[in-house]
């Protein structure tokens, strides 16, 4: 790590906080651009479900003031970025008076675990094919097989997901339909069969990203072979006499991956919208149910909350990555230099 | 893949295909991807255009048709027995609130790709003007653009997305549209950015600057005809992300309720436990129209891909 260059370490970071703050500030300017207040608009909401609300206008004051919503807006901004900082979220309307930090912290690893691993798979799997599509020694057969395979590219995971969970989940009924691990458990525990359950669960999920995902990363490997197939340095690696094999692997895949990385970096955002659909397909134990709930339940709070969790995700995700990256490409920390 | 497109060219060359001959149909434009994406597109088009002609439309509608209805002419599962029932008034079925498949297609089906459209061209308009803007003028304007291209790019434009509607409520396409290209911009910038920065070191671009030729010249007559498959490719992927994010946020429950669109039906199906109904029709046909369209505008991109760059051409 030592190699990193300060300069590009102080840019990132600041990419990632301005990204933070940007979120945290739509987030709060958002409500307040829409007419009405939240509060009147809950009340409203109640009187129409009641009929009547008695002393209507004192319940909105009260809660107005308990809310705070009677300060200037500058006091309020303030107050909202410090108890982010304190991840702080409120409570969740739908399920008083649980906190929306206590709800997102039960749901978080379950959304970071599937995304998590899905990527793994689609990452390796289509770096892999791509770079055997561009090789010139791969079999015929597999050169065919491929592009066959990649059909569902670009197809978003939501529509894959339907399609998995009614051709496996109801048809065959060889996967299960809905939630990531059976029912049988009260809650997660660390045994081999509660392990197995979650990944009979998680299959068609992961699934449903995979599928349609690892195809465009194929075609971007095998557009960056084909480049690096015209290089001078691969005559060279010809010309020396190496294995084939050491010239895909040193020479062709090691480069061709760097830009993947980058991409992959770009991607989170899309990925993590996708994925927030599968859940609610799957109605899996997410983040992505969380939400899907709160809207369901108009609990504009746990809305809010689980946005912004998932986007600090996100942006926490990228910061990994672009910081990992000076670790496999030197050539970034000699930057500025 | 490769030899079906190397045997194509060949039958459009009229079989003189000769290593390093000059051939006059080797046209770029001519790549199998890109014209079998655009007669996929152009197809489903002509199907709406038909189903407009010959189609009530207005059976589209809440309760304009019976209820349930099972397709016609193709299985239906009741029980164990496996049989075939349907009427000929809908042909596709109907769904649970009486709405007629086929009509909803037609209608729902352009809504969708509208969408798509009006969020791509929007994001497009902005991403040239701050792409060019970025590349050629480079300094603290360039550091800014990348700084919001950045972050941008790295905020999930769902999660905002639903944290708008779920104060707006669900609004008509035009404002769903307008509301996704307020994320559409980011990555047409970077890209374009980086295609001029290439560019502009390019020999023809130093010529014309030698030459005297103005900024805005070199930028809109020299650098952006040689763009024009890459803004076409941009402006592709672009849509295809408009669409994904108008399809999520209506099968959250965000999109305009009277008129259906696909992504409107399939939040309906789901409502309604489509699948565990095995009412596939109900949310099968519209996601099968959604994939084709979206292999529709892969196979177009990728054709512009190689249309743009020789080296991917040649690799096949």
């Amino acid at each position: 790590m030592g190699s990193l260059s300060l300069n590009y370490i102080v840019r990132r970071l600041l990419v990632f906080f301005l990204t933070l703050w940007v979120a945290a500030t739509l987030i709060f300017i958002i409500p307040r651009l829409a007419p009405g207040d939240p509060i009147t608009a809950m009340v409203a909401r109640m009187s129409q479900q009641a009929g009547f609300v008695e002393n209507a206008d004192l319940i909105i004051e009260g809660w107005k003031e308990r809310f705070g919503l009677n300060d200037p807006v500058y006091v309020q901004y303030l107050r909202y970025m410090g108890n982010l900082l304190r991840f702080d979220l409120g409570l969740a309307m739908a399920r008083f008076p649980s906190p929306v930090s206590q709800l997102v912290s039960r749901a978080l690893p379950w959304t970071i675990g599937l995304v998590g691993i899905a990527t793994l798979i689609f990452f390796t799997v289509g770096n892999l094919f791509g770079a055997l599509l561009a090789w010139t020694k791969t079999p015929k057969l597999v050169k065919v097989l491929i592009p066959m395979s990649m059909i569902f590219t670009s197809i978003p995971p939501l529509l894959a997901g339907l399609l998995l969970v009614y051709i496996f989940g109801f048809l065959l009924d060889i996967f299960p339909q809905a939630y990531a691990y059976h029912h049988s458990f009260r809650e997660p525990e660390f045994t081999l069969k509660f392990i197995g359950s979650v990944l009979h669960h998680g299959f068609l999920p992961a699934m449903a990203i995979v599928l349609v995902t690892f195809g465009y990363w194929a075609l971007g490997m095998r557009g960056m072979m084909v480049t690096i197939e015209g290089e001078d340095y691969m005559i060279l690696a010809q010309a020396k006499g190496l294995k084939p094999f050491y010239v895909l692997y040193r020479y062709m895949i090691r480069n061709a991956i760097l830009p993947q990385m980058t991409a992959l970096a770009v991607s989170i955002g899309t990925l993590v919208g996708g994925s927030v659909l599968v859940e609610v397909i799957f109605n899996y134990n997410g983040m992505g149910t969380l939400i899907f709930t709160a809207i369901r339940e108009q609990d504009f709070n746990l809305i809010q909350g689980t946005s912004f969790i998932l986007i600090v995700t996100s942006a926490l995700a990228v910061l990994i990555i672009d910081l990992s990256y000076p670790l496999i490409d030197p050539r970034i920390s000699l930057e500025g230099k | 893949m490769a030899a079906e497109a190397k045997t194509k060219t060949a039958v459009v060359a009229g079989g003189t295909k000769k290593a390093g001959a000059f051939n006059r149909f080797d046209n770029p434009w001519l790549n199998w991807k890109f014209l079998a994406g655009v007669s996929i597109l152009g197809i489903i088009f002509f199907l709406i255009f038909l189903g407009n002609t010959f189609w009530d439309t207005s059976l589209a509608l809440n309760a304009s048709a019976p209820l349930n209805l099972p397709p016609y002419g193709m299985e239906y599962q009741k029980g164990k027995n496996t049989i075939l029932v349907g009427v000929p008034e809908h042909p596709l079925g109907t769904e649970n609130s009486g709405r007629d498949m086929l009509a909803l297609l037609i209608v729902g089906t352009p809504r969708t790709l509208g969408v798509g459209a009006i969020a791509a061209s929007v994001g497009m308009l902005v991403g040239i003007f701050l792409g060019f803007l970025a590349g050629f003028l480079g300094g603290w304007i360039d550091d800014m653009i990348r700084l919001a291209t950045d972050i941008t790019i790295t905020i999930p434009s769902l999660l905002v997305l639903i944290v708008i509607q779920s104060v707006l409520g669900s609004v008509d396409l035009v404002t769903m549209a307008l509301l996704i290209s307020m994320f559409a911009w980011a990555t047409p910038t970077r890209y374009i950015r980086a295609q001029v920065l290439s560019m502009r070191e390019s020999g023809y671009v130093q010529m014309a600057r030698l030459s005297g030729v103005p900024v805005r010249d070199i930028m809109f007559k020299e650098i952006m005809p040689n763009l024009l498959p890459y803004l076409a490719a941009s402006y592709i992927g672009n849509m295809t992300g408009a669409i994904i994010s108008a399809v999520g946020l209506e099968v959250l429950g965000f999109g305009p309720q009277r008129i259906p669109s696909l992504g409107v039906a399939i939040f309906f199906s789901i409502e309604a436990a489509a699948l565990l109904r095995h009412m596939w029709w109900w949310w099968g046909i519209p996601t099968v129209i959604l994939a084709i369209v979206f292999i529709a505008l892969l196979l177009i991109n990728l054709g512009l891909d190689e249309i743009a760059n020789p080296r991917l051409r040649k690799a096949n």
